[in-house]
C-alpha cells in the first residue's frame, strides 16, 4: 500500500487562512489502513481545524467525506455536488488521490492534509516500513526476494558496500542492510553462488529517470 | 603479469616490487597550495598518491583538480570516484577529463552515505555501483567504446582499482565479493586500514584458496593512529573498521606524549608482519591529516627508496 503520514496541522492552516468553508476529504484505502487519512483521520482533522478556528475566533464551515477511493474519477464525481459549495478541500488521501481530486475539479483550490511517503507494509501497529520504489523492472527474481533499490541506502546492485556492520546499514543501527538481507536469504535457500554473479547495469529509465510513466494496456481499454 | 596502461604503479607491481601508496584529501576551498604541499611530502616515497572524492562525503576541491595539480608536481596521482554524486555521463565525461591530463589510476568506490556529510538533505545517484564503474572503465579503456556503445577517440588508459574491506560483514561473502570485483575487471585493491592482523590473515588465507592472488594487487591498508582518542573514534564510530580491544590497550597504555610514537611503530610493526602474507603486492599508507609521517613509515618499513621503473 501507499503509506503517508499526517501534516502538522500548522503547515495545513497557513496555505487556507482565508477560507470561508472547507471540507476535509478522506480515502478509504491505503491511508486508512496506514491510519493517516482514512474517516477517522478525517474527524481528528476536522475537529482540530474547528478548535484552532474557535480560538481564533474565525467563523470558518469545516465538513467531512470520505471517498471509497480519490484515485478513481468514478467516485471522485460521487461528490460533485458537495464540492461546489466550498472555498476549498484538503485532501488527507496519498499524493495521487490529492492530485486527482484537483484534476477532477479544476477551479476548486485542493490542499494535501498528509505527506505521502512510500509504497510499504504494516510491520505492526504504528509501524510501516518501505518495500518497493517501483522502478519498473523487477529484479526480485535475482536478488534472493529482498528489493536492493529500496532497502539499501545506495541502491547497490552488487552490494554491499564496506560499510555494512553487524546486519545493520552504515547509515543507521536501525536500518537492516539490504544485502546481508540477499545473502542470508539465497543462503537459506541454497543459492548462494548466485551471489557471484555480477549484476549488469541497470536500464533507469523505466524508473523515475525516464519521466512520468504510464503503464498502457490497449486490450483492456477497448 | 604484463602491463597494461603507462602507470607507475602498474609497472612497479608487475616487476615485483612491494607497491606504496598514499593518500591525501583536497582542501575545502579552492587553494591547490595545500594539497601541492602535501604531494610534495610524500612523492619520492610513494609510487602514486589517491585524491580522495568528498570522502565522507564532505563537500571538497574536486578529486580530478586535485589529481591534476599533482600531476603538474610530477606526481602520480590516483583518482579517486564515488558513485554517490554522479550518473553514468558524468562518470565517463570525467573519466575523459582525466585521462587527458595522463591521469592513469583511478579507483572506484560508492561512496559514503551522504548522512555523514555536511549535505545530508541531499540527493545521491548511484546510477552505477563500484562493480559497474569497474565494468565501465574497462569497456572505455579496453574496447574503446562508452557506455552507449560509441567509439571513443583516444580511450582512456587507467589501471583500475578498487576498495576492499576484508572486516566488513557479512564475512563469509568478502572473498566472494572480491572475486566479483575481479570478474568485474579491477586489477588493484586497496584494503581498509587493517589493525586485526589475524582476521586480515584469515581473509588472505581465503584469498589464496580461490588464487585470487594471482589475478589482482592486493595492497594493505594502513593507518597509524595519532592517539588512543583516534584508536577508540575508530574502533567505535567508524562503520566498517575492526580495531581490537589490544591495540587500543597498546596505544593508550603510554602516556599521552608517546601515543603519536606508538601510533607510528604499530603501524610500522603491521607492515612488517603484513610483508611476510603471500599474496599481499604491497601497502596503502594513510596518514590522515599527517602526511609528513609517511615517509618515516615508508623508509622504517624498509619500503625505500621506491624501485625506478620504466
Ligand atoms: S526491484 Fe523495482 S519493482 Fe521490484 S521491489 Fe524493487 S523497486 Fe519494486
Ligand atoms: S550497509 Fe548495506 S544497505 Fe547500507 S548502503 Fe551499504 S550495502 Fe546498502
Amino acid at each position: 500500500m501507499i503509506v503517508a503520514d499526517k501534516k502538522p496541522i500548522e503547515e495545513i492552516v497557513q496555505e487556507i487562512e482565508d477560507v470561508k468553508s472547507l471540507l476535509i476529504a478522506g480515502c478509504n484505502e491505503c491511508v486508512t489502513v496506514c491510519e493517516a487519512g482514512g474517516k477517522k483521520e478525517v474527524g481528528i482533522l476536522a475537529s482540530a481545524l474547528r478548535m484552532y478556528y474557535l480560538n481564533k475566533g474565525k467563523d470558518v464551515k469545516v465538513d467531512e467525506v470520505t471517498l471509497e477511493r480519490q484515485c478513481d474519477h468514478e467516485y471522485l464525481e460521487e461528490i460533485r455536488d458537495m464540492v461546489e459549495r466550498y472555498d476549498a478541500i484538503v485532501s488527507i488521501a496519498c499524493g495521487v488521490g490529492i492530485q486527482f481530486v484537483a484534476e477532477q475539479y479544476p477551479k476548486m483550490r485542493v490542499y494535501p492534509g498528509v505527506d505521502t511517503c512510500f509504497m510499504g507494509a504494516t510491520e505492526k501497529r504504528g509501524l510501516w516500513v518501505e518495500r518497493c520504489q517501483g522502478c519498473g523492472q523487477c529484479v526480485l527474481a535475482k536478488t534472493g526476494t529482498v528489493c536492493p533499490i529500496t532497502r539499501c541506502a545506495k541502491r547497490i546492485m552488487n552490494g554491499p558496500c564496506g560499510g555494512s556492520t553487524k546486519g545493520m546499514c552504515e547509515i543507521s543501527q536501525e536500518i537492516e542492510c539490504a544485502w546481508q538481507l540477499i545473502i542470508d536469504r539465497l543462503a537459506a535457500l541454497g543459492r548462494l553462488d548466485e551471489y557471484e554473479k555480477l549484476f549488469p547495469i541497470k536500464d533507469w529509465s523505466t524508473d523515475r529517470a525516464g519521466g512520468p510513466r504510464k503503464v498502457v494496456r490497449e486490450d483492456l481499454q477497448q | 603479469m604484463i602491463t597494461k596502461t603507462p602507470s607507475k604503479l602498474e609497472k612497479v607491481l608487475a616487476a615485483g616490487h612491494l607497491g606504496v601508496t598514499s593518500e591525501c584529501g583536497p582542501p575545502r576551498g579552492s587553494d591547490p597550495e595545500e594539497i601541492i604541499k602535501k604531494a610534495n611530502l610524500i612523492k619520492n616515497h610513494v609510487d602514486a598518491v589517491n585524491i580522495t572524492d568528498n570522502q565522507t562525503s564532505v563537500t571538497r576541491m574536486c578529486s580530478l583538480a586535485a589529481c591534476i595539480r599533482l600531476k603538474m608536481e610530477g606526481v602520480d596521482a590516483v583518482l579517486q570516484m564515488v558513485t554517490r554524486d554522479r550518473n553514468r555521463i558524468a562518470l565517463q565525461s570525467d573519466i575523459l577529463g582525466a585521462a587527458s591530463f595522463d591521469i592513469y589510476n583511478i579507483l572506484c568506490l560508492s561512496g559514503d552515505h551522504q548522512s555523514f556529510g555536511d549535505c545530508k538533505a541531499g540527493q545521491n545517484v548511484h546510477d552505477l555501483d563500484s562493480m559497474q564503474l569497474i565494468q565501465t572503465i574497462k569497456q572505455m579503456r579496453d574496447e574503446g567504446k562508452f557506455l552507449g556503445g560509441d567509439d571513443i577517440k583516444r580511450p582512456p588508459q587507467m589501471f583500475i582499482g578498487a576498495a576492499a574491506n576484508p572486516f566488513a560483514d557479512p564475512f563469509e561473502i568478502r572473498v566472494p565479493r572480491l572475486a566479483k570485483k575481479i570478474a568485474a575487471g579491477v586489477e588493484f585493491i586497496q584494503t581498509q586500514c587493517i589493525y586485526n592482523l589475524d582476521k586480515f590473515e584469515k581473509w588472505m588465507e581465503l584469498v589464496r584458496d580461490r588464487g585470487l592472488h594471482e589475478q589482482v594487487y592486493i595492497l594493505a591498508g594502513v593507518t597509524p593512529f595519532k592517539s588512543a582518542g583516534m584508536a577508540r573514534y575508530m574502533k567505535n564510530r567508524v562503520p566498517g573498521m575492526d580495531v581490537p580491544d589490544e591495540v587500543v590497550k597498546r596505544i593508550a597504555g603510554v602516556p599521552k606524549e608517546k601515543q603519536a610514537e606508538e601510533g607510528i611503530n604499530i603501524c610500522i610493526e603491521s607492515i612488517q608482519r603484513l610483508k611476510e602474507v603471500e599474496g599481499v603486492k604491497g601497502f596503502h599508507v594513510m596518514a590522515i591529516e599527517w602526511e609528513e609521517k609517511v615517509p618515516e613509515i615508508v623508509e622504517r618499513a624498509g619500503l625505500y627508496p621506491r624501485p625506478v621503473v620504466e
